[in-house]
């Protein structure tokens, strides 16, 4: 009732909220960091255009590491077909089938962790699901975003989708075995397309299946699973 | 084609808001979204649309503000202009986005009777 004059009307109430609209997803998303972290896990999002080389990456991960214990989740709208590549490769791995949404987020992730045992993980894998644009904007709770960008893709990515990039810790450039068929693809230019988009650019240069760069790029995941976790895990040499 | 389920978060907050002061319906909603947040407004405004109706939201107008990108240096605070690379031009620190990444829910307005 309108206190003014009593005409029945309701009161319009202004409520100041000021807070961020995923804070529901934020606080999933650090209940599932706090998780890794009490079980030593280096959680990676690994993000990219669909065709950019995610899966073929973490097969060629494990054909290269000996002795680390990996996991994986691997994001789909539909099919298992990346979780039986990865398990394929030997890396036990759960499929999230998001059907329609086009990207990860944190309560999946943490119904998954649910049926997933993570303690006997030193690396676990978020595959997400093969998007340039929205898989950004959810935080899962990894310690590291990745995001692999095919040569073929062109150097001007970066700068059209600058969301995805400024929030990577790596971009990792892959299919470099193809570099030779691509003239036109100039590697200057996707390193100043980079610096324009990410405060502290960072690439390596890998190709999946020719094998190079594998061992740069074990060793950026060693680095960053001792920094964050305080173990250093031993990466192998490729077999 | 996130937007969605960035509306369905946003109605939830704001229908639990509007329970805890025994709203009966809510008026307008005002958010901001940063050029650097991932979210299209367009896209959100016809996400909204499609999700308010038979909802506390049914007659409310949603405002968006959108918020420029303004990156800054994170040790010396110098202004990085737009475009340059994310460098500070005076020390050669990395960038700091200080503004441009929101997705913030800033206000409602709730009929309360």
């Amino acid at each position: 009732m309108c206190d003014t004059c009593g005409c029945g009307d309701s009161e319009v109430v202004p409520v100041e909220v000021h807070d961020r609209i995923l804070a529901g997803n934020d606080r999933t998303a650090a209940h599932n960091r706090k998780h890794f972290a009490e079980r030593g896990v280096l959680a990676v999002n690994l993000m990219g255009s669909p065709g950019s080389g995610k899966t073929a990456l973490l097969e060629a991960t494990a054909r290269s590491v000996l002795s680390s214990r990996l996991g994986a989740l691997a994001g789909d709208l539909e099919t298992e077909r990346d979780a039986e590549r990865l398990r394929s490769a030997g890396i036990p791995t759960l499929s999230i089938t998001t059907g329609s949404a086009c990207h990860l987020d944190a309560a999946m992730v943490h119904r998954a962790l649910h049926e997933f045992p993570l303690s006997d993980l030193d690396y676990l894998f978020i595959e997400n699901v093969g998007n340039l644009v929205c898989p950004a904007v959810y935080d899962l709770g990894q310690a590291v975003s990745v995001v692999a960008l095919s040569v073929t893709e062109g150097e001007d990515k970066p700068l059209k989708y600058p969301v995805m990039f400024r929030k990577a810790d790596l971009v990792v450039v892959t299919k470099v075995d193809l570099l030779p068929y691509l003239p036109h693809v100039r590697l200057d230019a996707l390193h100043e397309a980079l610096a324009r988009v990410m405060p502290r650019p960072a690439f390596l240069m890998v190709s999946s299946l020719a094998n190079v760069g594998l061992d740069d790029w074990l060793a950026w995941l060693s680095d960053r699973r001792r920094a964050v976790t305080g173990v250093p895990a031993v990466a192998g040499p490729a077999r | 084609m996130h937007e969605y389920s960035i509306v369905q978060a946003l109605l939830s907050r704001v229908e639990a808001e509007a329970r805890e002061r025994n709203a009966t319906a809510v008026r307008r909603l005002d958010v901001s979204i940063g050029e650097l947040a991932g979210i299209e407004p367009e896209l959100l405004a016809s996400a909204y649309e499609f999700y308010r109706e038979r909802t506390l939201c049914g007659a409310a107008d949603m405002v968006i503000t959108r918020v420029p990108a303004r990156w800054v240096c994170s040790t010396c605070g110098t202004d990085i202009a737009r475009g340059a690379v994310l460098t500070c031009p005076a020390c050669g620190a990395p960038g700091r986005l200080e503004r441009g990444g929101e997705i913030m829910l800033e206000r409602i307005e709730l009929e309360v009777p």
